[in-house]
């Protein structure tokens, strides 16, 4: 799914990342760590297809309408409301039954009663389960998630676990300081080293 | 692509440049014939082909820019830039022997109903808001490539701003001030040499530039893979 | 095909319902462009003749138009929410058609109110005046999405894209204040449409190169 053979990035004159190798197969769950400034989430974006590598190579096997990324920010709308903000990502996605699924995505995570608020209203680890609603949307076949406990409730971090668990067809990639969340689900682990 | 084979190029036609140039304006003030009607016309071997210079670097400038954005080679965006270097300068030379052009023909440092003047004016605001644009964003290719879409903008400016300015005409004042000098064919053929040294000049300074800048950028590879 | 203008509607969606509950953009757009209307009265001593006051509307009309232009990407940059668009599959070229679309749409809500404004203080307002505006807008939007994307990316953003507008704003005022003065404003509507025409598809082409990092 994921093939890296020496990729770095560069910005400017800053270095991010370097030397990075990875395969991860898929239905794999890759567990990245490292401390803040290790390029953690430069990997993410870069497997998402946001960036391009400065050096290396990198093949990801999936294309952007099959990866899911749940980044450090919720990339929502903050004058829409969390329908309004499904209904876009779900038409952008192409995504099909889109009532359904939105409806379905809401009320699993606790959100269906909030649905018709501004997003600006909503608590912080609302807004990231909204996060979490926009990246399955589509059902991807290849999630990132960038540090995806630090915002999350209790709650949320229940749904996430069990989200975790459920597909063992889903390659995911998940960048934590805190590993031990993960428990001994990860095939994979990549520690990254402020370069 | 070692900088020394580009530095002889450059040194090359540095000197080609110098030869053309010196025979263009021999030519120029001794054997072509005055003009009449136009008391500073010698202006004019200066003038015209610096500023014809200067939009060949910017066609040059843009047409590397449309390399860049096809192959996604980095490599163009320097030869871009430079190239776009040479036409601000040339550009602000053109500025300059224009109005000193338009002093000695009709007394003023400056006159909108010169066509080629106001357009140079324009453009050289344009390329000079290039030059902030690529000072403002971090390098990279996402640089790389905003300026040489910025580039191409320039291009496509060149013509419509030409019409703007002749459709401006129409309606600010009528036309005043001119020059009608007779050309003869001696004053062509020293015309085309000095065009062939500029042209070749710039090409010189194109290079020279070039090669220094990548040298710059090897070096700070280098810093790099040490650091 | 009509994926991609299911796409462009549901973004131009996105960014009219966006300023319609922020209420961001367009008051103020409508609060500059009377506030220099009047300046400008101030500003020139004599009695103010046909061919000033057309002046005059031009740049106000381009000043605040700027002000929108510089407000557009902000939601987006703020927190980044353009990345979700980018992350999405659709073209990228639909998000600037949206934008561009939007733009005309808060630029013709401004002139809705400039308009009657310059005819109360200044000048009659023609046909041909409107027609002007109308074909400036639509050139206004299309290049100012574009460069707004380029400036997002740099320091100083709200000092850049101006800068990097003038140049090219330029054929649009000789469009505009001809269309509104000239004896036969036909050409310099056509010349507007020309100006059209090229840079907006310049700008449709480009923007993905500009807008992704």
């Amino acid at each position: 799914m994921i093939r890296a053979r020496g990729v770095g990035r560069r910005f400017g004159e800053k270095r991010v990342l370097a030397g990075v190798d990875l395969d991860v197969g898929a239905g794999a769950l890759l567990l990245v760590t490292g401390p803040n400034g290790a390029g953690k989430t430069t990997l993410l974006r870069l497997i998402a297809g946001l960036i391009v590598p400065t050096s290396g190579e990198l093949e990801v096997a999936a294309g952007r309408a099959r990866i899911g990324f749940l980044a450090h920010e919720p990339l929502v709308y903050r004058e829409l409301t969390p329908l309004e903000n499904l209904e876009l990502y779900g038409r952008l996605y192409r995504v099909r039954e889109r009532r359904e699924r939105i409806g379905m995505l809401l009320e699993r995570f606790g959100l269906w009663d909030a649905r018709h608020e501004q997003t600006s209203a909503l608590s912080r680890g609302m807004l990231q389960r909204l996060a979490l609603c926009r990246t399955l949307l589509h059902d991807p076949e290849l999630l990132l998630f960038d540090e995806p406990f630090t915002a999350l409730d209790a709650a949320g971090s229940e749904l996430l676990l069990d989200e975790l668990a459920a597909d063992a067809a889903r390659t995911i990639v998940v960048a934590s300081h805190q590993p031990e969340r993960l428990g001994d689900r990860p095939t994979s682990r990549l520690a990254l080293a402020p370069a | 692509m070692s900088t020394s084979l580009r530095n002889n190029g450059a040194a090359f036609l540095s000197l080609l440049a110098a030869a053309l140039l010196v025979a263009g304006f021999t030519l120029a003030f001794f054997w072509a014939p005055e003009a009449e009607g136009d008391p500073a016309f010698r202006i004019f071997y200066l003038h015209v082909p610096v500023a014809l210079t200067a939009y060949a670097a910017f066609g040059w400038g843009g047409w590397k820019a449309l390399r860049l954005l096809w192959t996604r080679d980095e490599r163009y965006d320097l030869e871009s830039y430079v190239a776009i270097h040479m036409g601000v300068i040339f550009g602000l030379l053109a500025l300059v022997t224009g109005s000193v052009w338009a002093r000695y023909t009709w007394g003023v440092w400056w006159t909108w109903d010169e066509r080629q003047l106001v357009l140079f004016l324009v453009l050289f605001l344009f390329y000079s808001a290039y030059f902030m644009l690529r000072f403002s964003t971090p390098a990279g290719p996402r640089r790389a490539r905003t300026s040489a879409v910025y580039a191409l903008f320039g291009v496509a400016l060149i013509p419509v701003s030409f019409l703007a300015i002749r459709l401006a005409e129409r309606y600010i004042h009528p036309v005043v001030l001119t020059r009608d000098p007779k050309i003869e064919s001696e004053m062509l053929v020293s015309f085309f040499v000095c065009l062939a040294g500029m042209l070749v000049l710039a090409g010189a300074l194109y290079l020279a530039e070039l090669a220094g800048k990548r040298a710059d950028a090897r070096l700070r590879e280098l810093r790099e893979l040490l650091a | 095909m009509t994926a991609y203008l299911s796409d462009v509607v549901a973004l131009t969606r996105k960014d009219l319902l966006v300023e319609l509950r922020s209420r961001d953009t367009v008051p103020a757009m409508l609060l500059f462009v009377v506030g220099g209307l009047v300046v400008f009265h101030f500003a020139l001593v004599e009695d103010v003749s046909r061919l000033a006051s057309a002046g005059m509307l031009w740049i106000a009309l381009l000043f605040t138009a700027l002000l929108a232009l510089v407000r557009s990407f902000v939601a987006e940059r703020e927190e980044a929410v353009i990345d979700g668009l980018l992350l999405a599959p659709c073209d990228r070229s639909a998000i600037w058609l949206a934008k561009t679309l939007s733009v005309v749409a808060f630029l013709a809500l401004a002139e809705l109110v400039a308009l009657p404004a310059f005819a109360l203080f200044y000048e009659p307002v023609t046909w041909e005046l409107v027609a002007g505006v109308a074909l400036a807008n639509i050139g206004i939007a299309a290049v100012g999405t574009l460069l707004g994307a380029m400036a997002a990316a740099a320091r100083a953003r709200e000092l850049l894209l101006p800068l990097l507008f003038m140049p090219l704003a330029i054929p649009l005022i000789v469009g505009g204040v001809g269309a509104t003065l000239a004896e036969d404003p036909a050409r310099y509507l056509g010349f507007l449409a020309l100006y059209d025409l090229i840079f907006a598809i310049l700008s449709w082409a480009s923007f993905e190169y500009v807008v992704t990092e």
